[in-house]
């Protein structure tokens, strides 16, 4: 019998591995997210969290594994098929991408333009109620991305990808570079678009604030070179209020931001380094 | 391309590996990264193509293109052409003069021109002023992710960014030839009939019968393939930008060498064809 369509996932990563060269990213990664789930990825600088997020909205093929949205394989789409899906995705770029090269209004107004046929007014009227939705006056439409704040710039980038009101929002370190004020205005704002229709959203962060805050489970990911092996790299797949309370030590000490063993981690690393550098100069 | 690590710590018996060997694997990885990237700059020019053929590019990128490709570089082109024209009259008037030709100068000037300096020169001039803001521009643009947001937002960055870029170069670097021949004909004849006072009627003569419109077409021709080579060399560099502002100085750089060494290598092949062709149709009897 065929799934009911309500059980089936909107996002299916099937033992997913991503390699670039000869290094292993991501490693036999199944990860399942339900309608209307807001999941919050975390994990330290390096260890393949973005990578897992752009594989997911089929920006990376992955080296082994599929990734299924809505119940089609997404690399075994058509370019054409492909492009038509993406206007299901959203995506919150860390740094924001606006294009330089176009006004704020055109930037928002960008997917409209490419997936729809509607009329200047009506684009008009979306353009602005979007950026008054994320917060920002009329009179930012005409400015450029280079003539407004950081703060300003990802609220754009958020209107920009929830303008056609896609059915999932990849955000890549929404707060990051953002003061805590502005960064708590960002969680709002994410809340504040879940509440205002049923999104599924995938949010990359290393801010636990933003994690304990917005989501309503939360994957922690561990590098590849530091895993023991046959070790899994989802070191925790929980709800966010069971982060405190881990079995793994790992992860409580990335909740508190405890560096623990690690420290003495690097300093061996850097003693090895100079070591090979000593007997290197010896030679 | 890592050089061998030598290892100290070889099991006893096991030979060290020679300098020969170093220098084997050293060549053979140049060799490798040089046939991989030409073959990613193939692909890359296939997909432009197919595209281009499938869907015509939104108006506003065309214009865009068009100005800054255009109309941004005529003077530059112009003020060079100038100058190549002025400065072949002051090299060959010497020469000519000693052999009392110099009311043939128009004739040489004219020709290499048309010819040769006319297209090469507008060519490296482009490859510097548009092939590098290109590789510098969409460099910037993959580096900030843009290229990217493209990709999500369902328009496709070749579509998009290159061939809007590929139709500018490979119309108006043609037409900035033109631009550069005609200004170094009004220079060299500047210089040689009012500066050096060379015969006027004499000069015009000796140029309408030394330059044909076979001399013109190969030119326009050439130019044509330089801007294609422009275009794609440059676009391909910038799409393939490494991180940080070192990785788009590299990528516009990068552009501007591998375009100025195409367009040499390629006048040359074509340069040899066009005479195999001219002297197979109108060999003298």
């Amino acid at each position: 019998m065929l799934p009911d369509a309500e059980d089936q996932p909107l996002v299916d990563c099937r033992n997913v591995s991503v390699r670039f060269g000869g290094q292993s990213i991501l490693s036999h990664i199944d990860l399942r997210i339900d309608h209307g789930q807001t999941l919050a990825i975390i994990g330290e600088s390096g260890c393949g969290k973005t990578v897992l997020m752009k594989t997911i909205a089929g920006l990376i093929r992955p080296t082994a594994g599929e990734v299924v949205f809505d119940g089609h394989d997404l690399h075994q789409l058509t370019p054409a098929e492909l492009a038509q899906t993406r206007r299901r995705f959203g995506f919150v770029f860390q740094n924001a991408a606006l294009f330089d090269s176009m006004n704020i209004f055109d930037n928002v107004a960008f997917p409209i333009l490419q997936h729809e046929t509607a009329s200047d007014d009506e684009i008009a009227v979306r353009v602005m109620e979007k950026l008054s939705e994320v917060g920002l006056p009329s009179e930012v439409a005409g400015k450029f991305p280079a003539q407004l704040s950081g703060g300003m710039r990802k609220r754009v980038g958020l209107a920009r990808a929830l303008i056609l009101q896609p059915e999932l929002v990849v955000y890549d370190e929404p707060t990051t570079g953002l003061d805590p004020i502005m960064s708590d205005v960002i969680n709002e704002l994410i809340l504040a678009t879940r509440r205002r229709y049923p999104v599924t959203s995938v949010i990359v962060t290393h801010d636990m604030q933003t994690a304990r805050k917005v989501a309503n489970r939360v994957v922690m990911l561990y590098p590849r070179t530091r895993l023991q092996p046959g070790e899994s790299q989802v070191l925790f797949d929980g709800p966010p209020s069971d982060l405190d309370h881990a079995d793994d030590r790992r992860v409580r000490q990335f909740v508190r931001g405890e560096a623990g063993e690690r420290i003495d981690e690097l300093m061996r690393q850097t003693a090895a380094v100079s070591h090979a550098w000593a007997g290197d100069s010896a030679d | 391309m890592a050089g061998v690590t030598y290892r100290d710590d070889l099991p006893a018996g096991e030979a060290r590996p020679s300098k020969l060997s170093h220098w084997v694997t050293d060549w053979g990885g140049i060799v490798i990264d040089g046939v991989s990237t030409v073959g990613d700059i193939a692909i890359f020019a296939y997909r432009m193509f197919a595209w281009m053929f499938t869907r015509r590019p939104a108006r506003g990128t065309i214009l865009n293109n068009f100005y800054q490709v255009g109309v941004l570089s005529l003077p530059v082109v112009a003020l060079t052409g100038t100058f190549i024209g002025m400065v072949l009259a002051v090299q060959s008037h010497r020469q000519f003069q000693m052999i009392g030709l110099e009311n043939r100068l128009g004739a040489v000037i004219n020709s290499s021109l048309v010819r040769e300096l006319g297209p090469v020169l507008a060519a490296t001039m482009l490859a510097g002023r548009v092939g590098g803001a290109i590789a510098a521009v969409l460099g910037t643009m993959r580096v900030t992710e843009q290229i990217e947001a493209l990709t999500i937002m369902g328009a496709d960055p070749i579509h998009y960014l290159v061939v809007p870029r590929f139709l500018a170069c490979i119309l108006l670097i043609p037409a900035l030839t033109i631009m550069a021949d005609f200004m170094g004909i009004v220079g060299g004849y500047f210089y040689s009939v009012i500066v050096l006072g060379i015969d006027h009627a004499a000069y015009l003569q000796n140029s309408s019968d030394h330059v044909s419109g076979f001399d013109l077409f190969s030119g326009l021709l050439k130019s044509f393939f330089f801007g294609g080579i422009i275009a794609v060399v440059s676009c391909y560099r910038g799409f393939n930008c490494q991180a940080g502002a070192e990785g788009v100085g590299q990528a516009a750089t990068a552009a501007f060498v591998m375009s100025f060494v195409l367009i040499l290598g390629i006048d040359l092949i074509l340069n040899i064809l066009l005479d195999a062709f001219y002297y197979t149709i109108w060999a003298p009897e």
